[in-house]
């Protein structure tokens, strides 16, 4: 019982909750993003309307303008849809897929960096030259590039059934190189370090020394780089599927939505597009702004 | 210098050489060209023959040699969805694409370098910080979502400017040019703004980053033991050694223009290349996809090379070693 | 006095209070005179000498205390007029020769820019000057290599070149922080005598911070030796070295082999140097001090008259200790 009470107690009293507390910035973006992700989650207990439900949807209570009925606080689409359970449950598809595209980038990146930094040789050769290669690229358009092959290569009954798993993974992959290089960086500095060679000596496996000892060392920035690349993942699944290349429309994120909405720009229904838009930017605003706030409590030397 | 360049191109073959092994792999196993070229009621016979002319029965590295030759002539068959031949496309459509990134790679060298160095020399002022929080929201807006914002205030509400496609283009020889007539500026005006913002405060950020980096050099504690001015240490010493990292992320975010000129493209309905390719994907239109995806390979190959040649003028290190 | 520093106090605002780096420190330096600092790392050498400089890397300040150059304040100039007396009057040297000079720039260049900073000189002259600065610091093929640029000269070859930086534009006092611990062990004495032999054609005096003894007993007039952000014992070097009176420089002096005898273990000082947030009261050294008694744990010594030398050390401040 004592252990995790002192654990807390620790961490009140780090340098880095300091820093947390004393950065306006950080507290608000911190508050931002706990809205957008209790709004994500619990959009099918807290939204106004069901809009997946396609049965609750009635064309009758189409285009109805923002802030005019207390049950359609944003207005509703083209369809009769209410834009603020759109956005929530649109929300959850974003949020969902730029999560998982983060947790695998990471995963993939942390373990080929590592694998290349303890193995070294013709491994680390070709790991880091298609690193390289990849990072010459813009990750947008491998995330693209990716997404379209896919889309051209499966066939389409069963592209429709993990258009989702395809998209993690297009976006997912596009951001490896960058943690791998990071990791890889500090393997080979870790490596030679004494007590790496100490383990060794008293027998501990490669993978065991490397997991124990090299991984905490690379925490820090790896979590940097996730934090970024989460918003950075958010933003290309909703550029994706703004394209209409992304996700399914079955499961709208909020790119679809404004890539709905965009239609009815011209003709004056605003808000169908527009609201969905600034979901999004205060969504991945927060998270740049805390992964920005992380990068400079973590590395002090940077301000 | 000639060695220098050969021994890039060189390493870059590999790199056009497997885009290319992907493109032809594409072409090859997705899809059936066959069956989309033949008629509903040709016959086993029709079908042999023809694959026989499309030498589809031969092994597949003769195929990609033949793909590969024919790449390099620029020929890559006719679009499935517009029955047109892909390098026709790609020629009418270049230009607006290459004026489009030309226009927005100005705006951000021009204003996004800069601002980098102004914020990196005086990181603590308000200024800067100011500039640093806006770069920020910039870099958190995704371009269609700007774009969007610009057509409602700029074309829908204030109807100052055109919401989609070029505006009037005069012919010059096979290039079609939007800068020569005042509707095409006009049609320039917010694509080139949509997607140069992104990058502009992307490049600020990185320029602002490398500029500190540099400040915190011993040579430039050197510098200033000796007494040298601020002007010179700030603009001569530093920026000389901040430029070697920037022409790389300049490199980079060429390739990033080219890469979101899709998005902007779509956005605003412009007739380019990223518009068309765009279309392709959702037709799974596989000869327009492989040409697109080499051409794409050769820019950014052409870019990076022409980053190695601009380190090698600008780093005497790398001069020497020659 | 060329340099007189007097109570110098710098301070390091942390979020968990402020950090006194350093604390007291006084020594002057006459004209000419080459002042060895010696002390562990930490102690405050290399923090000294940037404060001289004007030189502090924030958000280090100068919190207290004055340092003045021939009479005049210079730790509270502006940016520009500090800017005028680096250099031109103070000159300096780092450690590493491989990170102090710019990549990009010949190392001519670098030379006719700093003596046109603050000399009237024309291009040609500057030129000239400069060959000639190459072939003081005994640079080969002078006239030649002044277009080379930096990384075409191996590391002790680099330190030559640094050190004509330092002297071109002809300062009264360099500050030399570790001059030759980056480099190999063979070029360490080159470059020490050659920095003594321009130092005395030039008549500039040198504040040498380093913490090698040896290079300290060939090559100072007088030593100052750090601890914990303060002055500890200052003096001749030769009663330093030889009849040290604060336990602290005693230890570390017999943590120095011997080249004359053999012996069989050498002396060491138990304990660690106390962080800058940890500092005892009284004087610092006394959690490890051999003769420490009540005194020394509530009052801080200032420095005093001890045989030949001054030592902040209460041993000196007994009725019958040994003037």
């Amino acid at each position: 019982m004592n252990q995790p009470i002192g654990r807390v107690a620790r961490f009140l009293d780090s340098d880095l909750w300091w820093s947390f507390r004393t950065s306006p910035v950080a507290v608000a973006s911190a508050l931002v993003a706990l809205v957008c992700i209790l709004g994500a989650v619990l959009a099918p207990w807290l939204a106004p309307h069901n809009v997946l439900d396609l049965a609750s949807v009635d064309l009758m209570d189409a285009f109805k303008p923002p802030f005019a009925e207390p049950g359609w606080p944003l207005g509703s689409d083209d369809q009769g849809r209410d834009v603020l359970s759109a956005i929530m449950f649109g929300g959850r598809t974003s949020l969902l897929v730029g999560i998982c595209a983060v947790l695998f980038s990471t995963v993939v990146g942390v373990a080929l960096g590592l694998v290349a930094g303890y193995l070294g040789g013709t491994a680390d050769a070709l790991l880091m030259r298609l690193a390289d290669v990849q990072l010459t690229f813009p990750a947008f358009l491998v995330a693209l590039l990716v997404d379209g092959i896919a889309r051209a290569a499966l066939p389409q009954e069963v592209h429709e059934r993990i258009a989702l798993g395809v998209v993690v993974f297009a976006i997912g992959i596009s951001t490896w190189p960058q943690i791998a290089r990071t990791v890889r960086g500090s393997t080979l500095v870790e490596r030679n370090k004494e007590y790496v060679l100490a383990a060794r000596v008293i027998g501990l496996g490669n993978m065991r020394i490397m997991a124990t000892h090299v991984l905490p060392n690379v925490l820090g920035p790896v979590l940097v780089i996730a934090t970024l690349n989460l918003g950075l993942a958010i933003i290309t699944e909703a550029t994706l599927s703004f394209l209409g290349v992304g996700v399914p429309p079955t499961q709208p994120s909020l790119g679809t939505l404004i890539r709905i909405g965009n239609d009815f720009l011209m003709s004056g229904e605003w808000w169908i597009a527009i609201f969905p838009g600034i979901a999004l930017v205060a969504m991945v605003l927060s998270v740049n702004l805390l992964g920005d706030w992380l990068r400079d409590a973590l590395n002090p030397r940077l301000r | 210098m000639v060695a220098f360049v050969i021994s890039r191109l060189l390493q870059a073959l590999p790199v056009l050489l497997a885009v290319a092994l992907i493109s032809f792999a594409l072409f090859t196993f997705v899809g059936d060209p066959v069956a989309a070229m033949l008629s509903q009621d040709a016959s086993a016979a029709d079908r042999t023959a023809l694959v026989h002319l499309l030498g589809l029965d031969q092994p597949w590295y003769v195929q990609f040699g033949k793909f590969v030759g024919n790449a390099v002539q620029g020929e890559f068959g006719l679009s499935y969805r517009l029955s047109r031949p892909v390098s026709t496309l790609i020629a009418e459509r270049a230009p607006a694409t290459l004026e489009l990134a030309f226009c927005a790679a100005a705006m951000t060298l021009c204003i996004g370098v800069p601002l980098g160095i102004f914020t990196g020399i005086y990181k603590d002022s308000w200024v800067s910080r100011l500039l640093l929080t806006i770069s920020l929201v910039g870099v958190s807006l995704p371009i269609f979502v700007l774009g969007m914002l610009l057509i409602l205030v700029f074309a829908v509400n204030l109807g100052w400017l055109p919401s989609f496609g070029r505006g009037e283009t005069v012919q010059i020889g096979w290039w079609s040019t939007g800068l020569l007539t005042a509707s095409g500026l006009k049609a320039l005006i917010l694509p080139a703004i949509t997607l140069a913002v992104f990058q502009l405060t992307l490049i600020t950020r990185l320029v602002r980053a490398e500029m500190l980096e540099v400040l915190r050099t011993d040579y430039i504690k050197f510098a200033r033991a000796r007494g040298l001015t601020n002007r010179s240490i700030n603009f001569g010493h530093a920026l000389k050694n901040t430029l070697v990292p920037v022409i790389t992320i300049a490199g980079l975010q060429l390739g990033g223009i080219i890469a979101f000129a899709i998005v902007t493209e779509t956005v605003f309905q412009w007739p380019g290349m990223g518009f068309l390719f765009i279309q392709s994907v959702g037709a799974a239109d596989i000869p327009v996809m492989a040409a697109y995806l080499l051409l794409i390979a050769l820019v950014f190959v052409v870019i990076n090379l022409a980053v190695d040649l601009l380190y090698y003028l600008v780093d005497p290190r790398l001069r020497a070693k020659r | 006095m060329l340099l007189e520093v007097k109570d110098l106090r710098v301070e390091f605002p942390t979020r968990r209070g402020v950090l006194t780096a350093l604390n007291g420190v006084s020594f002057s330096i006459a004209p000419g005179e080459v002042l060895g600092v010696v002390g562990e790392s930490g102690a405050g050498k290399s923090m000294t000498g940037a404060a001289i400089i004007g030189l502090l890397e924030p958000p280090g300040r100068i919190a207290g205390g004055e340092i003045r150059l021939e009479g005049e304040r210079i730790d509270n100039l502006p940016y520009e007029k500090m800017r005028r007396i680096r250099g031109k009057r103070i000159g300096a040297i780092f450690q590493d020769p491989l990170t102090t000079l710019n990549p990009l720039y010949t190392v001519g260049r670098q030379l006719v820019e700093t003596m046109q900073a603050h000399l009237p000189l024309s291009d040609a002259e500057a030129r000239q000057r400069a060959i000639g600065w190459l072939e003081q610091v005994g640079i080969p093929a002078a006239a030649q290599r002044i277009d080379a640029y930096p990384h075409q000269f191996s590391g002790g070859m680099r330190q030559r070149v640094v050190i004509a930086l330092a002297l071109c534009a002809e300062p009264q006092l360099i500050v030399a922080d570790e001059p030759t611990t980056a480099l190999d062990v063979s070029i360490q004495a080159q470059i020490i005598a050659l920095l003594k032999r321009l130092a005395r054609e030039q008549r500039t005096a040198i504040m040498l911070v380093t913490h090698d003894m040896g290079v300290i007993a060939e090559t100072a007039d007088r030593v100052a030796v750090m601890y914990a952000g303060r002055i500890i014992e200052i003096g001749p070097v030769r009663q330093v070295v030889r009849h040290a009176q604060h336990p602290y420089t005693a230890g570390l002096m017999a943590s120095i082999p011997p080249l004359d005898r053999r012996v069989e273990r050498l002396a060491q000082i138990d304990g660690a140097m106390p962080r800058l947030n940890a500092i005892p009261p009284g004087c610092p050294f006394s959690p490890r001090c051999p003769e420490v008694f009540e005194r020394c744990r509530v009052a801080r010594p200032e420095l005093m008259p001890a045989g030949a030398t001054d030592a902040a050390c209460w041993l000196h401040d007994q009725p019958g200790a040994p003037a």
